[in-house]
C-alpha cells in the first residue's frame, strides 16, 4: 500500500494576515510582521520586537467563533484549520475518515502564565477555567470539536519541527489508506514563557531578524497557525477544483550534537532534505525552490547552509527564508510554511527574504531578495528543524 | 578564585569536579572542561546573580570565560564599586 | 516483517527491571532525583552531563542505557537507521514548573533547554549517536495499539531497523518508564514487538502515574 498524498487546501493565520490571501498580499508587498509589542505583556517590551497576530483575543475569538477564554493557542488554530477545510471544497467531512493532527509547543502556557499572578499571591484568586486547557493537546481538541473531527485526533510536540512532522504524520495515514482527509499543521501563541526563555539563549534579535546575512543577530519571535488539507487520490478525484499539488516526500533525521544547538556541518538537515528527496525519487536538480527553516541565528543559519551547499553542490535552488515575514513561530512554522510552499507551486511564487544585505562569507550563494510570481515551480522543499536534534524536510510536487 | 571554581561547579552542576580539577588556566570550553554554550549562558546568569555584572552578549562571554583567571579578571574589573 | 523486543527496561516505584529481571530497588524513601543519579552511578556510565539533565531527561536516558547496554546499534545498523519514538501524557511539564519557579529571579537557560519534551530524545540520540527519525507523541494515557503501529511502520517503510520506544513520564517526584528495544530478529529467543507484549510489559510497571 503506498497511495499519493494530495494537497487540496490550506489556512493560516501569522503576523502578517488572517487568512491565505491576506498573505499573499503581504508576501507580494514585503509587509514585515514584526512591531513593538501590544498584545503580550512582557518586560521587554520595547527592547524586543515580535510578530504578533493584529489582534485580541477577543477579536480572536470573534472571528473563530468561540469563546475568549480559551487559549490563544487554541483560537489560532480554529482560524487557520477552519479555513484549510472551507477552501478543500470538501463539503461534508462526515462522509470520509478524517484526522486532524495538530502541533504546539506552548499549549496554553500563555494562560496559565497569568493565571499564576494571582494566584500564587493568593491561592483563592485565579479563574481555573484558565488553567484546564494548559497542556498541548487541549489545543488540538478545542479545534477538532470545533471543525466536527472525530476521527483521528494527535498532537505532535518535537520543538520548532513540530507541525512538519504532524503533516508527515497525516501523509503516512493516507498512504496507507487508514484516513482520506487530515488536516494536519500546527499552531503557537506567543506567550512570556517562550519570549524569557530564548532572550535566556541569547538569540533573539533586537532589531527586525536577517536570516541567512553574515551580520544576521538572531531570531524575532512570532505566532500563528497554520495547515494543510490532504487527500487521497479518490477524494482528489472528486474535487471540483481538483488537487493543488502532492507532498511527494518527506523525512525526519536527528542531528544527534546538542540540546539546542545544530552541528556546524549541518548533519541532521542534510539527512532530512537528502532523505526527502530519495522518498520523492527525484534528484537536488529538480528543487525549484527552498523554504528555508532560516531562522536568523549564527547557528542554524549556517548549519543549514553547509547542509545545502554539501547536497546541492554548485546548482543552488532559489531560496529565502519567509521567517524574514512572520517570525519564528515554533511549533506553527512547518505548518505555516507549508502553506507558503504549496502556495509557491499554485501560483508559481518565490518569496523575497527581506532585509537581506551581506551574503555569508562560509556560502556559496545567496536567498532571494525580491518577490516573483509566475515562475515554473514544480518541487518545493520546505525545511523546519527544532530543538532536540530534530529535523524535517517537507517535499511538495506540482501534479 | 577558589569561591569562583566553587560558584562555576555548583551554577553548572558539575557534580563529579572537584574545585581544585580545574586549573586557573585550564580553557573552560571544549577541550579544556568541556562545557558548552548553554553552559556559557548559565556563567552569564552567574556572574548576574553573584556579581551584579551583565554581559550583554554571548560574543562577549568567548574570551571572558576562556579560564578561571579570565573571568575573575573581569570580574575584579567590572565589578559594581559599593561601600 | 516480524518484530522483536531485544531488550526491555522498566523503571517505576523505586525499582529497575530490566529484560525481566529486577536490576536495581532502592529504599522508598530516595527521592526521585536521587533515585535516578544511584542508577547512573550504578551503571557505572561516565557521562558527567547526566547531572545538568533535567529528571525526565535522565530518567529516558537511563532506560535507553539499560536496553543499549554493550550494543552499538549505531555501527551495527548505521546511524540513520536508529530511531526513536516516545510518549507520555505530560509532556515537559515538570521542566516548565523548574523553568517557571527560576523565572523569579534570573530565568535559567540550561531549565528552559528542557521545556520541550523532546530533548530527552535529543540526549539519548547525542549518547548513542541514533541520527534516525524520531517523534514525541503527547497522549492521554499509553496506547499499545499506537506504538505498535507506529513503529511497526518505520520499519515496514525501511526507515529504521532499530528503534528505542515507549513511554517515559516524569512529573514532580513521579516517574514511570517502560522502554523497548525494537530490532528485526525473528526467532524464539526474543518476544515478538506485539500489542499483548507491549501491553504485558507495560502493566509490570506498577508505577503511581496513572497511564
Amino acid at each position: 500500500m503506498n497511495f499519493p498524498v494530495f494537497i487540496a487546501g490550506t489556512g493560516v493565520i501569522s503576523a502578517i494576515g488572517n487568512n491565505v490571501q491576506q498573505h499573499l498580499h503581504a508576501l507580494e508587498n514585503g509587509t514585515a510582521g514584526m512591531d513593538n509589542m501590544t498584545y503580550l505583556d512582557s518586560v521587554h517590551k520595547h527592547r524586543l520586537p515580535v510578530a504578533e497576530v493584529k489582534m485580541s483575543n477577543e477579536e480572536l475569538a470573534g472571528l473563530a467563533g468561540l469563546p475568549a477564554y480559551i487559549s490563544r493557542t487554541a483560537l489560532l488554530s480554529s482560524i487557520a484549520a477552519k479555513e484549510a477545510l472551507e477552501q478543500s471544497g470538501i463539503n461534508d467531512i462526515r462522509q470520509w475518515r478524517t484526522g486532524f493532527i495538530s502541533a504546539n509547543t506552548v499549549g496554553g502556557m500563555d494562560k496559565t502564565e497569568n493565571f499564576f499572578i494571582d494566584f500564587l499571591k493568593d491561592s483563592r484568586k485565579g479563574r481555573l477555567r484558565n488553567v484546564v486547557h494548559h497542556e498541548c493537546g487541549a489545543a488540538t481538541e478545542i479545534t477538532a470539536d470545533h471543525l466536527g473531527i472525530k476521527h483521528y485526533v494527535s498532537t505532535i510536540s518535537t520543538a520548532c519541527s513540530s507541525s512538519a512532522n504532524a503533516i508527515f504524520l497525516g501523509a503516512r495515514l493516507i498512504k496507507q489508506d487508514i484516513l482520506d482527509v487530515v488536516v494536519a499543521g500546527g499552531t503557537d501563541a506567543l506567550t512570556k514563557f517562550t519570549l524569557n526563555g530564548f532572550n535566556t539563549l541569547m538569540i533573539l534579535d533586537q532589531q527586525y531578524c536577517q536570516p541567512f546575512d553574515e551580520n544576521r543577530r538572531g531570531l524575532n519571535l512570532g505566532e500563528g497557525a497554520g495547515y494543510i488539507v490532504m487527500v487521497s487520490e479518490k477524494i482528489a478525484l472528486s474535487l471540483k477544483q481538483g488537487p493543488v499539488c502532492t507532498l511527494s516526500g518527506y523525512c525526519n533525521a536527528n542531528d544527534a550534537y546538542h540540546q539546542t544547538a545544530s552541528s556546524p556541518d549541518g548533519t541532521g538537515s542534510f539527512l532530512a532534505m537528502k532523505g526527502a528527496l530519495e522518498k520523492s525519487g527525484l534528484q537536488p536538480g529538480d528543487i525549484d525552490y527552498i523554504n528555508l527553516h532560516g531562522t536568523g541565528t549564527q547557528n542554524n543559519d549556517i548549519a543549514e547552509g553547509t547542509a545545502i551547499k554539501l547536497l546541492f553542490k554548485d546548482r543552488y535552488p532559489k531560496m529565502s527564508s519567509t521567517k524574514s515575514f512572520t517570525g519564528h513561530t515554533l511549533g506553527a512554522s512547518g505548518g505555516i510554511e507549508a502553506v507558503f510552499s504549496v502556495l509557491s507551486i499554485q501560483h508559481g511564487l518565490v518569496y523575497p527574504n527581506l532585509r537581506f544585505e551581506t551574503p555569508m562569507k562560509e556560502l556559496p550563494f545567496t536567498p532571494e531578495t525580491v518577490f516573483s510570481k509566475g515562475q515554473p515551480i514544480n518541487h518545493v522543499l520546505s525545511n523546519s528543524f527544532g530543538f532536540g536534534g530534530n529535523c524535517s524536510s517537507l517535499l511538495f510536487s506540482k501534479t | 578564585m577558589a569561591d569562583l571554581k566553587k560558584q562555576i561547579i555548583e551554577q553548572l552542576n558539575l557534580k563529579d569536579v572537584k574545585p581544585e580539577d580545574i586549573g586557573d588556566d585550564q580553557p573552560l570550553f571544549v577541550e579544556g572542561l568541556g562545557l558548552d554554550s548553554i553552559d556559557a549562558l548559565e556563567l552569564i546568569v552567574l556572574l548576574q546573580q553573584e556579581y551584579k555584572i551583565k554581559l550583554a552578549n554571548a560574543e562577549e562571554g568567548q574570551s571572558v570565560f576562556r579560564s578561571v583567571r579570565t573571568m575573575a579578571q573581569y570580574i575584579t574589573e567590572h565589578q559594581p564599586k559599593t561601600v | 516483517m516480524l518484530l522483536s523486543i531485544t531488550s526491555y527496561c522498566v523503571i517505576a516505584d523505586h525499582s529497575v527491571i530490566l529484560n525481566g529481571e529486577k536490576w536495581h530497588s532502592a529504599e522508598s524513601t530516595l527521592s526521585a532525583p536521587d533515585f535516578l543519579t544511584a542508577l547512573y552511578k550504578r551503571s557505572g556510565a561516565e557521562y558527567p552531563k547526566f547531572y545538568k539533565m533535567d529528571q525526565l531527561a535522565q530518567l529516558g536516558f537511563m532506560a535507553a542505557e539499560l536496553v543499549l547496554q554493550g550494543r552499538n546499534v549505531s555501527e551495527e545498523y548505521g546511524a540513520s537507521a536508529a530511531g526513536i519514538v516516545f510518549c507520555n501524557s505530560n509532556a515537559s511539564l515538570d521542566a516548565d514548573l523548574r523553568y517557571f519557579e527560576s523565572v523569579k529571579n534570573i530565568p535559567s537557560p540550561a531549565q528552559f533547554v528542557y521545556t520541550l519534551p523532546n530533548i530527552v530524545i535529543g540526549e539519548i540520540s547525542i549518547r548513542h549517536r541514533l541520527k534516525g527519525e524520531n517523534a514525541f507523541f503527547v497522549q492521554e494515557s499509553f496506547d499499545p495499539s499506537f506504538l505498535e503501529f507506529y513503529v511497526a511502520d518505520l520499519f515496514k517503510r525501511e526507515r529504521l531497523k532499530v528503534c528505542v520506544c515507549g513511554w517515559v513520564e516524569y512529573l514532580e517526584g513521579k516517574y514511570k518508564a517502560v522502554i523497548y528495544l525494537v530490532e528485526s530478529k525473528p526467532g524464539n529467543r526474543y518476544l515478538q514487538f506485539d500489542i499483548k507484549n507491549i501491553h504485558q510489559i507495560y502493566e509490570t510497571a506498577n508505577g503511581e502515574i496513572n497511564g
